[in-house]
C-alpha cells in the first residue's frame, strides 16, 4: 500500500523546502491523501484546492506499571498541548475494561480504546500499533499518544525511533525500577508522579536509583494532579521528531514469550498437561551461570 | 571514552563506580583483561532475552552513566546570592502584587491559616516555578529565570526542602536510606555522616531508633527528626525550606539550630508564635496569596525572650506528662 521508494512530486518542490525547513500545516479538508517518504521520515501529502497542505503527526508510545499515574498525567499534557492548538489524539489499551476514554472525551480530547480481552493487552497493542498510527492520520492528529497496560515487568512496547515514555511513581519502592524491564531500560523519558506524597530525600533516592537502572533517559517529575511539570513534558513530547513509518520499524526489544497449554485455555495443573513453552524453576540456591 | 576498546580491567579502574551500574543491571563482571565488548558478546542470547536488555543498550547506558558521574564530580559548591518571588494570583484569581528578594543569611518566616497557602508557596520554591504551578508565580535565582538544567537536573541540588510529611514510605532501613541519599547528594565519608545523622536525630525526637530500623516503623515525631538530621548534614544547598517544623513534638530550638545556618536562605512555614517572629520578616498568606509582609518589629522582638520564657515552662510540662509523672500538685505545681 505504501511506496517503498523514495519519490519526489516535482510541482511540491516548495513544500518539500518547507519540509526540511520545519514548517508544516495540518489539513482542514482532506480530499486525497498521498503517502511519501523524504528521507526515513513518512509525510502525508492532502490535496486542497489548488494547493497542497502537507500534514505530520507526531506519535509517541507511554508504558508504565498499572496505576502509576499515566492517565492522569497524560489528560494533563494532552490539555496542556490543546491550549497550544496541538490537534491531539490518544488511544488507551487495557484488558478487561476502562473507562479512560471517558475521562479524556470530557476534557475535550479525542480517544480511542483497544480492550484485549483474554490476550495479553501490551501484545495485542503491538499488534494493532500501525492500525492506531492509520487512524490517527485519518483524524488528523498533530500528535498522538499511545497508553499500553504495561501488566509486566518484562514488558517491552516501545518502538524504535519514535519517543517512548515510561511514568513510573515514587511508592513503588527502592528495588522495584531494577525490577522493570524494558519498558523502563529502553524509554527515552522517565516520568515520576506522586512525588507530593513522600519527603524530598525520597524523591531524591528514588530518582537516583532509577537513574542508575536508565542513565541516558531524561526523568522528570510530574504531578498528576496539580499537572506541575506537565507543561514541559509536553515540550519534550513537541520536540520528538515526526514518527518515522511503521512499516519494518522494530520493538526496540522482544517482548516476553509465552505460548504453553495455558495460553490455550488449559486449566489443568501439572506437568502432563503441559505443551509449549514451560520453563521450569531451580530450586537450589547458587549463582546464576551463563 | 571509548567503550568499544576497553578492557574490563582498564574500565573498573579508570572509572571504578561503573562497578555500580552492572551491579544495578545484575551482571557479573569478572576482573580480567578482556575487552568488555567480547565479554558481553559471549553472554549467551538466553541470559539477554531473560534479562530484557542487550549488550548494546549496555554500553549506551554505561556511557551516559560514566558521564552523568563524571559531571557531578565536577560540579562547583552550589552558591547563590539570591532569590526572588514574583507574586502570581491568588486563590480568587486576583493578582498577587509582590516582588520579594531574599538574600543569604535571611530568614523570612510565613504565616496563615490552615489551607491558606503556606506549603504551596514553598513548593513554588521548591519547583522553581514560571508561572507553571496552581499560582503562576515566578521564582529567579540571582535575578535571572533559571534554567533548565537547574530547575531539573538530578545533580544541581539547590533547594533542600522539609515538608510536613511524617512518615516515610520507602522500604528501607535508616542505615541503607541514609546510605542512598549520601550517595546521592556525593558525600565523603559516608560511615561518619551517618553515623552523625542518627546520633543528632535521637537528640531531637524522644525514644531513640538505630540504624537497623526500618524507616516505615520509624513514628511520626522520630521521622521527622530524621529528616531535619539529614537535611542538616546531606544538604549543601543554599536554600532552605521548612514546613511546620513544630508539629510531632520535636525539639524546635535545636532543629532551628541544626537547619539554620549562616549562608543560607531559609523560609520557615509556622503556626508557632516564637518560630513566627525568628524571622527577619513575615509574609502572611491568605486565600492563597501573599497578603502582607510585615517586619519584625522591635517590640516584637523584645517579646521573644517572654515567649522562650513561658515556651520553656510548658515544655517542662509537657516533658513531665511525658515521662508520666503528675503535675498540678504541692511540689510539683507546673508552673
Amino acid at each position: 500500500m505504501f511506496p517503498k521508494s523514495i519519490f519526489v512530486f516535482l510541482p511540491d518542490l516548495h513544500l518539500i523546502l518547507d519540509i526540511f525547513s520545519g514548517k508544516y500545516r495540518r489539513a482542514t479538508d482532506i480530499r486525497t491523501i498521498k503517502y511519501a517518504y523524504l528521507g526515513d521520515a513518512l509525510y502525508g501529502l492532502a490535496e486542497y484546492g489548488s494547493h497542497f497542505k502537507i500534514f505530520v503527526m507526531k506519535f509517541i508510545t507511554v508504558s508504565g506499571p498499572p496505576s502509576s499515574g499515566k492517565t492522569a498525567v497524560l489528560v494533563k499534557v494532552l490539555e496542556e498541548l490543546k491550549t497550544q492548538n496541538v490537534h491531539v489524539g490518544v488511544v488507551k489499551f487495557d484488558c478487561l475494561s476502562t473507562n479512560d476514554q471517558e475521562i479524556f472525551h470530557r476534557r475535550g480530547i479525542e480517544a480511542g480504546t483497544g480492550l484485549s480481552g483474554n490476550l495479553c493487552p501490551d501484545h495485542y497493542f503491538v499488534s494493532n500499533v500501525e492500525e492506531c498510527i492509520q487512524w490517527g492520520r485519518k483524524k488528523g492528529f498533530d500528535l498522538m499518544v499511545t497508553e499500553s497496560a504495561g501488566l509486566c515487568n518484562r514488558c517491552s512496547p516501545h518502538l524504535k525511533g519514535v519517543l517512548a515514555v515510561c511514568v513510573i511513581d515514587n511508592l513503588m519502592g527502592v528495588n522495584t525500577p531494577q525490577k522493570i524491564g524494558p519498558m523502563l531500560k529502553f524509554a527515552d523519558i522517565v516520568v515520576i508522579t506522586k512525588g507530593d506524597i513522600v519527603s524530598q530525600a525520597e524523591r531524591e533516592v528514588f530518582a537516583y536509583r532509577v537513574k542508575q537502572v536508565n542513565p541516558s533517559a531524561t526523568i522528570m517529575h510530574v504531578n498528576g494532579i496539580t499537572g506541575q511539570g506537565a507543561w514541559q513534558l509536553s515540550q519534550l513530547f513537541q520536540q520528538t521528531g515526526v514518527t518515522e513509518s511503521l512499516l519494518g520499524t522494530k520493538l526496540r526489544f522482544s517482548m516476553p514469550a509465552a505460548l504453553c497449554s495455558y495460553c490455550l485455555g488449559e486449566i489443568r495443573v501439572g506437568e502432563e498437561y503441559q505443551i509449549g513453552n514451560a520453563k521450569k524453576v531451580k530450586f537450589e540456591q547458587g549463582k546464576r551461570s551463563f | 571514552m571509548d567503550l568499544k576498546n576497553i578492557s574490563i580491567n582498564n574500565l573498573l579502574n579508570q572509572y571504578p563506580f561503573s562497578r555500580k551500574f552492572f551491579e544495578v543491571q545484575e551482571i557479573e563482571l569478572p576482573e580480567v583483561d578482556f575487552l568488555l565488548v567480547d565479554y558481553l558478546s559471549e553472554i549467551s542470547e538466553e541470559f539477554w532475552e531473560d534479562k530484557g536488555i542487550d549488550p548494546e543498550q549496555i554500553l549506551f547506558s554505561l556511557e551516559a552513566f560514566i558521564e552523568a558521574d563524571l559531571k557531578q564530580q565536577a560540579l562547583s559548591e552550589n552558591w547563590i546570592d539570591t532569590v526572588a518571588i514574583l507574586g502570581g494570583h491568588n486563590k480568587s484569581g486576583e493578582k498577587e502584587d509582590v516582588s520579594l528578594v531574599f538574600r543569604r543569611g535571611s530568614v523570612t518566616t510565613i504565616v496563615g491559616p490552615t489551607g491558606s497557602g503556606k506549603s504551596r508557596l514553598l513548593a513554588d520554591i521548591e519547583w522553581m516555578a514560571q508561572g507553571d504551578s496552581p499560582t503562576g508565580r515566578k521564582v529567579l535565582i540571582d535575578g535571572k529565570e533559571p534554567g533548565q538544567e537547574i530547575r531539573f537536573s538530578l545533580e544541581h541540588k539547590l533547594v533542600a526542602q522539609l515538608s510536613q510529611n511524617m512518615n516515610f514510605v520507602m522500604d528501607v532501613s535508616v542505615r541503607e536510606f541514609l546510605e542512598m541519599h549520601a550517595g546521592c547528594r556525593k558525600v565523603k565519608d559516608v560511615n561518619r555522616t551517618i553515623f552523625d545523622i542518627v546520633a543528632e536525630a535521637n537528640r531531637l525526637s524522644g525514644e531513640a531508633f538505630d540504624m537497623n530500623t526500618p524507616v516505615t516503623s520509624l513514628s511520626g515525631g522520630q521521622s521527622r527528626a530524621l529528616m531535619i538530621a539529614d537535611t542538616a548534614f546531606l544538604s549543601s544547598s543554599p536554600i532552605i525550606l521548612i514546613d511546620e517544623i513544630e508539629n510531632a513534638g520535636i525539639d524546635r530550638k535545636k532543629a532551628l539550630q541544626l537547619l539554620v545556618r549562616n549562608e543560607k536562605i531559609v523560609l520557615m512555614a509556622t503556626h508557632d508564635p516564637i518560630l513566627a517572629l525568628m524571622g527577619h520578616q513575615r509574609l502572611v498568606i491568605r486565600n492563597g496569596g501573599i497578603a502582607k509582609i510585615l517586619e519584625t518589629s522591635p517590640e516584637e522582638q523584645k517579646m521573644i525572650h517572654v515567649l522562650q520564657k513561658l515556651d520553656e515552662q510548658w515544655f517542662n510540662l509537657r516533658h513531665k506528662i511525658r515521662m508520666g509523672e503528675r503535675i498540678g500538685t504541692a511540689d510539683s505545681p507546673g508552673i
